[in-house]
């Protein structure tokens, strides 16, 4: 199986172990993975901060270069959701606008094949145990859009209890918001603090050494409050706990 | 323009984007819920009814139709109730067990005088099993609205099993709109202090159920 | 704290307080975590959740598709019942229909049940103003007006008081407003719930006048619905001679049948309760039982202008439960009062901008007043997509566009403010639709990444005040991936 690698351009920017963890996972699960070198943004933030017509030509860009694939994989739930949720409506939203069948006939095709990275191994590949090795205590902490946009439901707990060595501790309050929101974190400063520091302090009470997620951008906010925070945890992506194995182990 | 004909023209000028749509009503709303929510006996329905009438603190007590009399005598002298208001209607068979002073359901009465009454006896129209809910109709074994109202404490004949319903839309089904209606589950509550439950404000505090069989 | 919302300052400066308060942060912590889990296990009782929750969509968008024809039934079935029917375009409006109809009583004093709808219009502030003065009833309600207190929450306004500031407001304010709180009263809710049955028993007993709102009014028999848990509610709709009922025109629904939805949505999504304590329902005026008189004033004031607005017509099907305030991240650490409205929470946040306009500073913000994390949308029992309209009403206000405002077309220009978040967002969009021009600034960001800081100065604060930012990596994934050929050429 050929698929497209959509790992979007905050984790090519800023998190590229991420993608590096998702190429290896993928790989040894014997699936072929590509990265269209042409790929930039999904458009979320544009859509969400309420610059929908700017986000319309990067959905068709998006478009452009994924659509030929077979599947297209991400390890983002809001940019995953993004493309399943939010391109049909603007489609929609454009035809209501008097401009046609056109924008929702370019992205009607990506968007059914567009998954997000647990989602892709359990249901498209059918796996829970991906043969992972990561011998460090774990909470796991759902994102918005994936749980609640994508409904990924228990997929990642489920992949991660496979995990050998991995012990997995419930998070309290695992469902509320972390604060992030895009760019809610920097209109709403003090309710994003104040939501992300909850959230730290609730996965601190954990004892779990790690706190994973499968958004980096959910991470970076928490990250961010993490290391302010002077706490001991650390933010780590699902994919690169997937990735990690007794040969070759994640640092 | 008046504004009946403003606020009609705006709500037409409103919705003219929206494609015209001749479905008729009863059409137009999927109605995939239950009409009561699991199987039950109709004798499991009844002890429902009385569990969740107990559960939102309504203090529910069974007897038979030849022991009412006696019961709702010995409530009404547990609570120390010198008057009890009854409804024009009914009822002097099952005051026969007690000496209160007997207040009629009358128009000229005065909030005033009724909150000098301490019980007031009453039916009911249907009772609701998954919720606990008792529902009066100002039938005339029920009487006007406020005096199951002021009162303190309020007795309330259930007639099982023929006045229990198992759920809110057999309920509907069961009453008639054009009457006005009371529906009671509990006695007063309040969650306004912090959220949290808490029985008694201004309704009766004490809310006594008797479901009578035979 | 004054007693009106004009002239609300943005909401995150509004919020910027409230995060800070810690008594404020406890208060709506304990009372929305209280309420969450037990709802949830309220909603899990009935197996048909998922179909109530579609028919009562369903219901009130066949009801709003046709709310001409539902209002006209409605009006018909009210006057043949015996009720009177009055239409207000605005609050003002609504107002002086209800000021003039207690002046035509020769009352001074109502009693009110707890009702948005008068609160949205000010009507207490009006009455004031016309040498009438009006109980609330309802005890969150009490506690507020005692308080000369804003409401921040739908369903208890005084939400963000806990026990013991309850207990001081009635202390020291009972006695201006009539019977004074018991000696020695202490904190504990039944006592509480005690000394407000106390202080508004005579207002009931004598009151000759009562104004409610209501929660359903069906259009084929005209009945109006009100659920309520206290029996304030009864004592406002059958003790007085005249009941003044003030409504807004999206509360009908089309047949007495379809209160066997929301009378079973309704308690378990606002109090989670199988069934609210008191629930009453009455159609016109009864020979010998209750008022004598009913008014009804039907109030549009904005409705019809959300109802013209094909994304943001949905926030009119809301049976007000606060379900979503109750979930919310953002209202249980900004408080209510930061919505500067009475509707707040995500609700608030979709409802103010359209019935008030996106006009003012704190009105242009409420869309923002969300991280968009669906929690809303998930409990709500008839289905509001909110973060759906959130989103659309910040493209209202960053792009402007063609809206209704009372009753007019009109066409918006871009809020200011937002030049600069304009340009960047062209910017981005230009870069992201050139991988080339996204390759080049990843790789800058990457060679300098060694100077970089882990905070900002200036507008970066908003970040780097709490967070800080994560370290640029020493190449991007594209050209790791292309310099390894997707990791097959060995080097790592």
């Amino acid at each position: 199986m050929r698929v497209a690698l959509f790992l979007t351009c905050v984790n090519d920017t800023l998190y590229p172990e991420t993608g590096r963890a998702v190429v290896k996972l993928l790989t040894r699960l014997g699936v072929e993975v590509d990265f269209p070198m042409a790929q930039t943004c999904c458009g979320q933030a544009h859509y969400n901060t309420g610059y929908r017509h700017e986000a319309e030509p990067l959905a068709r860009h998006f478009s452009d270069v994924f659509g030929e694939y077979e599947a297209i994989v991400t390890p983002s739930g809001s940019c995953g959701a993004m493309v399943r949720e939010l391109y049909p409506r603007m489609g929609e939203r454009a035809r209501a606008e008097g401009r046609g069948d056109s924008l929702a006939a370019t992205l009607a095709p990506v968007v059914p094949k567009t998954y997000e990275l647990t989602e892709f191994l359990v249901d498209v590949l059918g796996v829970t145990d991906v043969g992972a090795y990561y011998p460090h205590q774990v909470t796991y902490h759902p994102t918005c859009h994936g749980l609640r946009g994508l409904g990924l439901g228990d997929r990642p707990r489920r992949l991660l209890q496979a995990v050998k060595g991995l012990e997995l501790v419930e998070l309290p309050g695992a469902e509320e918001c972390c604060g992030f929101g895009g760019t809610f974190a920097l209109k709403n400063a003090d309710v994003s603090a104040a939501m992300g520091a909850d959230k730290v302090r609730n996965a601190e009470s954990t004892g779990a050494e790690v706190l994973c997620a499968a958004d980096n951008s959910c991470l970076m906010h928490i990250g961010g409050t993490m290391t302010r925070l002077s706490s001991g945890m650390r933010p780590v992506h699902i994919a690169e706990i997937l990735a990690s194995t007794e040969e070759e182990p994640a640092v | 323009m008046s504004s009946r004909e403003r606020i009609l023209g705006r709500v037409r000028r409103a919705l003219a984007d929206v494609p015209q749509d001749d479905t008729p009503y009863e059409q137009a709303v999927s109605r995939d819920y239950v009409r009561e929510h699991g199987e039950r006996s109709v004798a499991q329905t009844v002890d429902l009814l009385a569990e969740n009438l107990a559960d939102y603190r309504a203090i529910v007590h069974r007897c038979t139709a030849a022991e009412l009399a006696a019961v709702i005598g010995r409530l009404l002298a547990e609570r120390g109730s010198k008057t009890v208001l009854v409804p024009a209607g009914p009822n002097e068979e099952w005051l026969g067990g007690t000496d209160a002073e007997r207040v009629p359901d009358r128009a000229e009465s005065t909030p005033h005088e009724l909150d000098q009454v301490e019980s007031v006896v009453t039916g009911c129209a249907v009772a609701v099993a998954e919720t606990g809910t008792i529902v009066l109709d100002g039938g005339p074994d029920q009487g006007r609205r406020r005096i199951t109202l002021v009162p303190d404490h309020h007795i309330c004949v259930v007639r099982v099993p023929e006045q229990v319903v198992s759920s809110v839309p057999q309920a509907l089904e069961r009453l008639d709109p054009v009457r006005p209606l009371t529906w009671i589950s509990g006695p007063s509550a309040t969650s306004d202090i912090e959220l949290d439950r808490v029985e008694g404000v201004h309704g009766p505090r004490t809310l006594e159920v008797v479901l009578v069989s035979g | 704290m004054s007693g009106t919302f004009v002239g609300m300052p943005a909401f995150p400066k509004a919020a910027h307080e409230a995060v800070n308060n810690p008594t404020l942060r406890g208060n709506l912590r304990h009372a929305t975590h209280t309420i969450r889990a037990k709802r949830a296990t309220a909603v899990a009782e009935l197996t048909d959740w998922a179909a109530l929750r579609e028919a009562g969509k369903r219901i009130k968008d066949h009801t709003l598709r046709h709310l001409d024809r539902y209002l006209e039934q409605l009006e018909a079935s009210v006057t043949a019942a015996g009720g009177i029917v009055h239409w207000a375009s605005d609050a003002d409006e609504a107002n002086r229909i209800v000021a003039g109809l207690v002046k035509a009583t020769g009352e001074s004093e109502v009693v009110k049940v707890k009702s948005m709808a008068t609160q949205e219009i000010g009507l207490n502030e009006a009455l004031e103003a016309e040498g009438i003065r009006a109980y609330e009833t309802d005890l969150a309600e009490l506690i507020v007006q005692l308080g000369k207190d804003r409401p921040s929450h739908i369903l208890v306004p005084a939400i963000h008081r806990n026990r013991g500031e309850i207990r001081d407001i009635f202390e020291h304010e009972m006695s201006e407003w009539g019977r004074p709180a018991p000696d020695g009263l202490t904190d504990t809710p039944a006592e509480l719930a005690e000394a407000a049955r106390l202080h508004l028993r005579e207002k009931f007993l004598r009151a000759k006048v009562g104004i409610s709102g209501a929660n359903f009014m069906v259009a084929e028999t005209g009945t109006l619905v009100v659920v309520e848990s206290e029996g304030n509610g009864r004592m406002c709709l059958t003790l007085p001679e005249t009941l003044i009922s003030v409504v807004g025109i999206e509360k009908i629904v089309p047949a007495w049948r379809d209160l066997e939805v929301f009378l079973q949505t309704l308690p378990r999504s606002s109090t989670a309760e199988r069934m609210n304590p008191y629930t009453s329902t009455w159609t016109g005026t009864t020979d010998g039982d209750g008022p004598r008189t009913f008014h009804l004033v039907l109030l549009d004031n904005g409705r019809t202008d959300t109802l013209a607005d094909e994304v943001g017509r949905q926030a009119l099907r809301c049976i007000r439960c606060s379900a979503c305030l109750n979930v919310c991240p953002v209202y249980e650490r900004a408080g209510g009062h930061a919505y500067g409205s009475v509707y707040p929470g995500p609700i608030g946040a979709i409802l103010s901008p359209q019935l008030r306009g996106t006009a003012s500073e704190i009105d242009a913000s409420l869309p923002y007043a969300s991280s968009l994390c669906g929690a809303c949308y998930e409990v709500c029992p008839v289905a509001i997509d909110i973060p759906e309209v959130l989103v659309h009403l910040r493209e209202r206000v960053v792009e402007g566009g063609p809206v209704t405002r009372e009753g007019n077309k009109v066409v918006l220009q871009p809020a200011k403010g937002h030049a600069a978040e304009r340009a960047a967002m062209r910017a981005a969009r230009w870069a992201f639709t050139r991988p080339g021009a996204l390759r080049t600034g990843q790789r800058l960001a990457s060679r300098t990444r060694r100077l970089h800081p882990r905070t900002l100065p200036g507008p970066g604060k908003a970040w780097s005040g709490s967070r800080d930012l994560p370290p640029v990596p020493a190449e991007p994934f594209r050209d790791w991936w292309q310099r390894t050929q997707g990791g097959k050429g060995g080097a790592k």
